[in-house]
């Protein structure tokens, strides 16, 4: 009994150690080989999921908005950096960093053109969920519009890889976790730290009493979706640089997403950092056991069920779910 | 694009049978789909965004009865409904505890689940190419044969006073009669104490489980009646494509069915009749307006008319066509 109220009180702590004690099952089953291969495979794929999480865990916890048009803010991302990158001929570097730019552009513009006049308007959740599928659509369309279905790739060394401790890693894989985690320790750091970080986390946790104690609301809303469009068209065109561009990139991202925002405790962006990272490995060891095929699908049955089982997340603290 | 040619638009279109048979076949099957919604989201207040998984759940458990089991088609289509029914109760029973933005997630990675192993599950579904016949030398059953069996003598008799009958004929009348019973039947039973005790579940949750309702219990109920819808609109997609494979029942289907809903107006089921009709009007009828541009755009133009039909409601008149203003709940 007294275990069990522990247990309840240190949630993550649990997590942890199951997801360790079925790693270590694992290992026995398998080799520490296998394991440490696919676990390095996960941290690439988590980084991707980590870097959507961060961005739509703030937007979400901060302005109530369930927002669906995340994954395709991945997608403008990609194909911004595709602009750069192939069409322009320009370094990846320039092209991420392009497509960084834009994709916040992009986050900022649908705050002031749709996000600030319906929060004035005092829409719904439902109003405002449905008005992000919609943007979702115009997204995707302007993306088919101009670069149609086919599916392209970024410049990248996708051939030569590094071993290292026998576990053999991609060049490029590489550098989307270097880049990833180098991203995420930066973003940790200002959440964690500054000024900026610690009103964002204010207004996360009561953005009328926020507004109460003195906080200028408007700038740091800007400053989230600067943070949520920048680190999404990160998320995006690492993804496709990783992988390949096509219009359904994001969408089919926005998922395992928002299992990591929902994981991490919404509005937690630690909690969603660590849970993407957690959600990769655990996706990708899930190959071990299962057809490769099946991974996504595990995925979305861990969302599922840790959402029927914790709701609140294994970071987030039990209020109103 | 070399040279922009002046804007030509066929009418002709628009007076073509074929045209308006399948725009009508489709606005017909997204009615269904949307009525499931619009007693789950605009008299209940639970966001459902799972539709495209009962559509699915409901099509291929019909054709695995007839394809693999050699059930008798009449009879999997009852056995199908209740199927579907009764995955709604198994995702609502955990689900409809949680909050209504969780509730929406989870739904929607359902549908996801229940397309994924469609496309995975191979020796069932058929995989990516899906379930249409099944060969054996040279004989071969498809799942729909029971219903072209019925259908065709029907349509060889309606060619006899109407020679330019269209082929869609049949399962157009079939899927506007559902339409028609189910806004009735629907309009019917919200007007019983059990359709009142869902909309004091949309305005006031709490307050109805003060006075004794089990809420759960009523909102397992709407689930389930909605999942039938799906089920239904599942069959009658997959007599209007004469196949069943995964793409079909993708996400998009259920922000489509959205769009039909909140076009029509929530709380309001002969809107979304209307809305559905309006929203494959446009869609279709684009095909016809003679831009200069690939299939692609059209395409994306599509996509962009959708999405700018959800904005410009939900910022302009939430309502849309049909609904009332009062009886809006777009959620707490």
């Amino acid at each position: 009994m007294e275990l069990r109220e522990r247990a309840r009180e240190h949630p993550a702590g649990v997590a942890f150690g199951v997801i360790g004690l079925i790693a270590l099952g694992l290992v026995l089953a398998y080799s520490l080989h296998d394991v440490a291969q696919a676990s390095l495979n996960g941290l690439t794929l988590g980084t991707i999921y980590a870097l959507g999480a961060v961005g739509l865990t703030l937007v979400y916890g901060i302005l109530r908005l369930v927002n669906f048009a995340h994954g395709d803010f991945l997608t403008f991302g990609a194909y911004m950096a595709f602009l750069v990158n192939v069409t322009w001929g320009l370094p990846l570097a320039a092209a991420i960093v392009f497509g960084m730019a834009a994709t916040a552009v992009l986050g900022l513009l649908s705050e002031r053109l749709m996000w600030a006049p319906m929060r004035r308007k005092g829409a719904g959740f439902l109003q405002l969920l449905l008005m992000s599928i919609g943007l979702a659509f115009v997204i995707r369309s302007v993306v088919q519009w101009f670069w149609g279905t086919e599916i392209r790739t970024l410049d990248v060394n996708v051939v030569d890889s590094i071993t290292f401790l026998g576990l053999r890693i991609g060049q490029t894989e590489l550098l989307v976790v270097v880049v990833g985690i180098a991203v995420l320790a930066a973003v940790a750091a200002v959440v964690r730290f500054t000024m900026l970080g610690r009103r964002m986390r204010a207004l996360s946790d009561d953005i009328s009493l926020a507004e109460v104690a003195g906080i200028d609301t408007r700038r740091v809303i800007l400053y989230t979706w600067l943070f949520a469009g920048a680190l999404a068209g990160l998320a995006g065109a690492l993804a496709g640089a990783l992988t390949n561009l096509r219009p359904e990139l994001g969408f089919e991202l926005l998922l395992p997403i928002f299992a990591a925002v929902i994981l991490g405790g919404i509005g937690n962006p630690f909690g969603a950092l660590v849970a993407g990272l957690v959600l990769g490995v655990v996706i990708e060891m899930s190959t071990l056991v299962v057809e490769p095929r099946w991974k996504v699908t595990f995925g979305f049955v861990a969302l599922i069920i840790a959402l029927i089982i914790r709701p609140q997340g294994i970071f987030g603290k039990a209020k109103g779910v | 694009m070399t040279e922009l040619l002046p804007l030509a638009v066929s009418f002709e279109a628009f007076t073509d049978v074929g045209f308006w048979s399948g725009v009508l076949v489709t606005a017909g099957i997204y009615t269904v789909v949307a009525l499931g919604l619009q007693l789950n989201v605009g008299y209940t207040g639970i966001v459902n965004f799972g539709q495209a998984g009962f559509m699915a759940v409901g099509g291929y458990t019909m054709a695995i009865l007839v394809l693999e089991a050699g059930f008798s088609f009449w009879l999997a289509l009852p056995l199908a409904v209740l199927a579907t029914m009764a995955f709604g109760v198994l995702i609502g029973l955990p689900a409809l505890r949680l909050r209504a933005d969780y509730f929406a997630i989870v739904t929607l990675a359902m549908a996801e689940v229940v397309r994924l192993v469609a496309q995975n599950a191979q020796g069932l579904t058929g995989g990516n190419k899906g379930l249409y016949c099944e060969f054996e030398g040279v004989n071969q059953t498809c799942f729909d044969d029971a219903w072209k069996s019925l259908s065709n003598p029907f349509l060889d008799w309606v060619e006899g006073f109407w020679p330019d009958v269209d082929p869609l004929f049949p399962l157009l009348l079939v899927v506007w009669g559902t339409v028609v019973i189910g806004i009735f039947a629907l309009n019917y039973i919200q007007r019983t104490p059990w359709g009142r005790v869902l909309r004091a579940i949309r305005e006031d949750e709490d307050a109805a489980r003060a006075l004794g309702k089990n809420t759960l219990l009523y909102e397992l109920q709407s689930l389930a009646i909605s999942a039938m819808f799906g089920a239904l609109a599942g069959f009658f997609l997959a007599l209007f494509l004469t196949t069943i494979q995964p793409d079909d029942y993708e996400p998009i289907v259920t922000f489509y069915a959205f769009g039909v809903l909140v076009l029509g107006g929530l709380a309001s089921y002969k809107g979304v009749a209307i809305g559905a009709i309006l929203l494959w009007t446009l869609l279709e009828g684009m095909r016809f307006v003679e831009l200069p541009i690939t299939e692609e755009r059209t395409a994306a133009l599509r996509f962009a008319l959708v999405g700018l039909v959800l904005i410009l409601l939900m910022a302009f008149r939430p309502q849309g066509l049909f609904g009332k203003k009062e009886e809006m709940v777009l959620g707490r």
